[in-house]
């Protein structure tokens, strides 16, 4: 059963379908693309595997209409050159089990004019060099938004200077027009953010990203009607790289604000306003305002990274943070690593044998399940503590532990085949087996069925190897 | 500054004003109301002489649906009663839901001493008798309602008797007057029988019995509630055809809508939340469509999230626990709360606080709440 929102509503659809776009493909089915057909070619276009560009038969206009067919329903806006260039927008529906959502959410991080020369310096520092490993993937932030606090041009104009070089791409912070003139004559090239327009500056503002070919932000708070009226304005003039920043309201405000950004998402999604098929930009910073300036500084950048998941998992497109603490940027880096994670891709490893360090045939032998989170997890733990022994993966079907114990994909049956058909036991001379701690209810099952003598090892896999050095030295 | 911002606004508006009996402190004029009328200043100077093109016309993206959720009631008598369900929308903006999601505080029949220290700080005095514990979270940290968990009477834990754990139950419902969630010890043979005593003791407090799922004598489960008069919770693995199955054998057994509560499952953040995600989303589209099977409140075991060890396990490249553990209970709630859930199990006052905080907003309507100005942020901002 699905239960797809289109079906729901009985609303529009928006995506052209292959046959949509053969039409638009001058159906000679010359070849020169690489694929047999013009209609093969229809199909990836479709899927996004080929550009509209690589079928050479076609004129600038032919082609511009085919790229209006297959544009997604948000627009994808590009930040920055080169290397360094992001991308945002880009998604096709509301809810990710429809399809997936594409371009994570970019998270970028403030610094302030008017900060001293190396709190400045330290602060973007930290910026660029801020990772944490998960399974197997490295998360990063993405940008540095150059904040106008001092409002001075002069002020600002050097702070952008002095982050002319970031290896990141940049967010230009100012409503003030002379002073985002100021620093796009430094980096006006590198494609920057403009933030931003508003009802009071939208002609200067306008015309300084028309001048320099930049993306730029719309901020109109708590004002659906304006914003739309604004956004019509800049694509009048010819803007179409905008991104929407409809205000981040936060406490008793919240509710309003997810009601924003859901409209907007609905209205590009589900209506096909061309005024709102824009990115959405969040600002979780504004908890750092010194009105609404209650509680430690603890208790902000907690706060601060429960809005940003909120805003996340409200299709916030890019947000604009303050704090720099990692405890802060752990949870919504790992909220964003899984939010954007592809569920038509299967989320599991091959089952079988897998193998770590030196091996003989006392060597225990550690159990898992083939989900790949969950594998990716014991893997590292196991290489980075320097393991020596073997690794058997079961067949959840992509299922966790404990998941796949309450579902009876892991069973003391399903341990006993792997056991058998993996040939473990002709590499080792033992028959025990470690299983992971939130195993515990099939240990029993598990002996009954295989003749191997089960321990229950550590719930999380991060123990591991210490469980096997205790193991050892027990031995002794 | 907000009451003065909206002085201002009005003022913009007008061309003289007449003050009957003015009286300011110099002090303050200098410090408060200077930003406030050079922003108001610069503004009106800065609109623009170019006339802006008018769009076509805003109109809120409202759709209306086919079928709509059912309420469930839990506490009765003289217990208080709290109310989950009743939305006939996905969103706010097209009609607030009627009930605000419900935070339900973790109690256990014995100390727990695997907890983990940043809820233990909290509760260390009170882990010896459920009924302090219980009333430690009601008075000091506002819970709504609480979940025993009857942990004790697991076969490899302490093997408590059905009539301990009738006891347990007796000494938390004399303790508090908020309705109660009785959990088992997770052992599927046991759970029905204690369960049933459970509910037996607790005879038409309209309690929360978790839980029934396909791996247990689910129809004993059903049968305690309907004779004592409680709700059961539905327990699914991340599978909307296998809550359906459920939900309709529970049904079968004389259970209605209106006590049926399901849990389709909370992955913790990080461990798989993205799969709760789609199928609470399909739950409760499913729901508002029209499917009868799923028209039920939605639970989550968003305590799931101590068992990340990115919320527990030290390691100083991560900072201190106490602030992560806090912040990945909120985050997977939260979540799990931007899909539709109605109630939360937790441990942790701090995630409590401000889960229940962003939840309320839930039932007021778009438009009503007055907001603070955000219009100057970027010099407004600490450093
Ligand atoms: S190059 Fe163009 S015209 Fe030729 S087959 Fe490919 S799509 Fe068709």
């Amino acid at each position: 059963m699905d239960y797809r929102a289109g079906e729901l509503k009985g609303g529009i659809k928006l995506r052209a379908t292959v046959m949509d776009i053969y039409r638009l493909l001058p159906k000679t089915n010359c070849g020169k693309c690489g694929e047999a057909s013009c209609m093969a070619f229809a199909t990836k276009l479709n899927e996004k595997e080929v550009e509209p560009i690589q079928c050479t038969q076609m004129a600038e206009k032919e082609r511009e209409k085919v790229e209006d067919a297959i544009a997604p329903a948000v627009r994808e806006v590009v930040i920055g050159t080169g290397d360094k260039a992001i991308t945002i927008g880009g998604d096709e529906v509301m809810y990710r089990y429809e399809l997936t959502f594409y371009n994570p959410t970019a998270l970028v991080i403030e610094v302030s004019d008017d900060l001293s020369e190396e709190e400045f310096d330290a602060k973007v520092k930290t910026i660029e060099n801020i990772e944490f490993e998960r399974t197997g993937e490295l998360l990063k932030l993405s940008a540095i938004a150059v904040r106008n606090k001092s409002g001075d041009v002069e002020k600002f104009a050097k702070a952008t200077e002095k982050v002319k070089n970031s290896k990141l791409p940049l967010v230009l912070c100012s409503f003030n027009p002379d002073a985002m003139k100021a620093a796009l004559e430094i980096v006006g090239d590198q494609r920057p953010l403009i933030y931003g327009a508003t009802e009071y500056n939208l002609e200067n503002m306008a015309d300084l990203a028309l001048e320099y070919k930049c993306p730029i932000t719309l901020f109109v708070p708590h004002d659906l009607e304006k914003m739309k009226e604004l956004s019509y304005n800049l694509r009048s003039e010819g803007i179409n790289d905008i991104v929407l920043d409809p205000g981040t309201y936060v406490r008793e405000g919240t509710g309003d604000t997810l009601d924003e950004f859901i409209m907007i998402r609905r209205l590009a999604v589900e209506k096909g306003d061309p005024d709102f098929r824009f990115p959405i930009m969040g600002v979780p910073a504004v908890h750092w305002i010194y009105e609404s300036g209650l509680g430690t500084m603890v208790d902000k950048g907690i706060r601060e990274a429960v809005t940003a998941a909120k805003l996340m998992n409200s299709y916030a497109d890019i947000l604009i943070m303050h704090g720099t603490e990692i405890w802060e940027l752990i949870p919504v880096l790992t909220l964003r690593q899984g939010l954007y994670t592809d569920p038509r891709k299967p989320q599991a490893v091959d089952p079988g044998l897998y193998t770590f360090g030196e091996l003989d045939e006392n060597t225990p032998v550690l159990l898992t399940t083939n989900f790949s989170l969950t594998f990716y997890t014991v893997e590292g733990d196991l290489k980075s503590g320097d393991a020596n022994c073997y690794l058997l993966v079961l067949d959840t079907d992509g299922r966790a532990v404990d998941v796949s114990v309450a579902g009876n994909q892991f069973t003391g049956k399903a341990v006993a085949d792997l056991i058998k058909e993996s040939g473990i036991e002709d590499k080792v001379s033992h028959r025990k087996l470690i299983i992971p701690g939130l195993g515990a209810p099939v240990s029993g099952d598990i002996e009954d069925e295989s003749g191997w003598e089960v321990a229950v090892g550590p719930r999380d896999s991060s123990q591991a190897p210490d469980y096997l050095n205790k193991i050892k030295e027990e031995a002794k | 500054m907000d009451q003065m911002s909206q002085l201002l606004k009005l003022l913009e508006k007008t061309d003289s004003i007449e003050i009957n009996e003015f009286r300011m402190d110099f002090d303050e004029l200098e410090l408060q109301i200077m930003p406030a009328v050079q922003r108001a200043m610069r503004k009106s100077k800065e609109l623009q002489e170019k006339t802006i093109l008018e769009a076509s016309k805003f109109v809120p993206p409202l759709e209306t649906y086919p079928g709509k959720v059912e309420e469930v009631q839990l506490g009765h008598g003289k217990r208080k009663s709290v109310y989950l369900g009743g939305q006939t929308a996905l969103y706010r903006f097209e009609e607030p839901q009627p009930n605000p999601p419900v935070v339900t505080f973790d109690v256990f029949d014995i100390p727990m001493p695997g907890l983990p220290r940043p809820i233990r700080e909290h509760f260390d005095d009170v882990m010896e008798h459920p009924g302090d514990w219980a009333k430690k979270a009601v008075k000091d940290f506002g819970a709504n309602m609480v979940t025993i968990h009857l942990i004790g009477t697991g076969p490899k834990v302490m093997d408590k008797t059905p009539r301990q754990a009738a006891q347990d139950i007796e000494e938390v419902l004399q303790a508090v007057d908020v309705p109660l969630v009785i959990g088992g010890s997770g052992d599927p043979k046991k759970d029905p029988i204690i369960l049933e005593a459970a509910a037996q003791a607790a005879e038409d407090e309209r309690c929360l019995l978790a839980s029934a799922n396909l791996d247990l004598d689910y129809k004993r489960v059903a049968k305690a509630a309907v004779d004592y008069n409680h709700a059961v919770l539905s327990w699914a693995i991340t599978d909307v055809n296998m809550q359906k199955v459920l939900n309709r054998y529970l049904m079968k057994e004389g259970l209605t809508q209106n006590d049926i509560v399901m849990d389709p499952t909370t992955c913790a953040l990080g461990y798989g939340i993205e799969f709760s995600i789609d199928v609470i989303t399909r739950t409760r589209l499913g729901a508002l469509k029209g499917d009868t099977e799923l028209q039920m409140p939605m639970s989550s075991g968003t305590t799931n999230a101590w068992g990340s060890r990115e919320a527990w396990m030290k390691n100083d490249a991560w900072g201190p626990t106490e602030y992560r553990g806090p912040i990945w209970e909120t985050i997977t709630g939260l979540t799990m709360m931007l899909c539709g859930v109605d109630i939360f199990m937790m441990l942790h006052p701090t995630s409590v606080k401000i889960l229940t905080e962003i939840g309320n907003t839930f039932t007021q309507e778009y438009l009503s709440t007055e907001l603070t100005d955000l219009s100057e942020w970027i010099t407004e901002l600490e450093n």
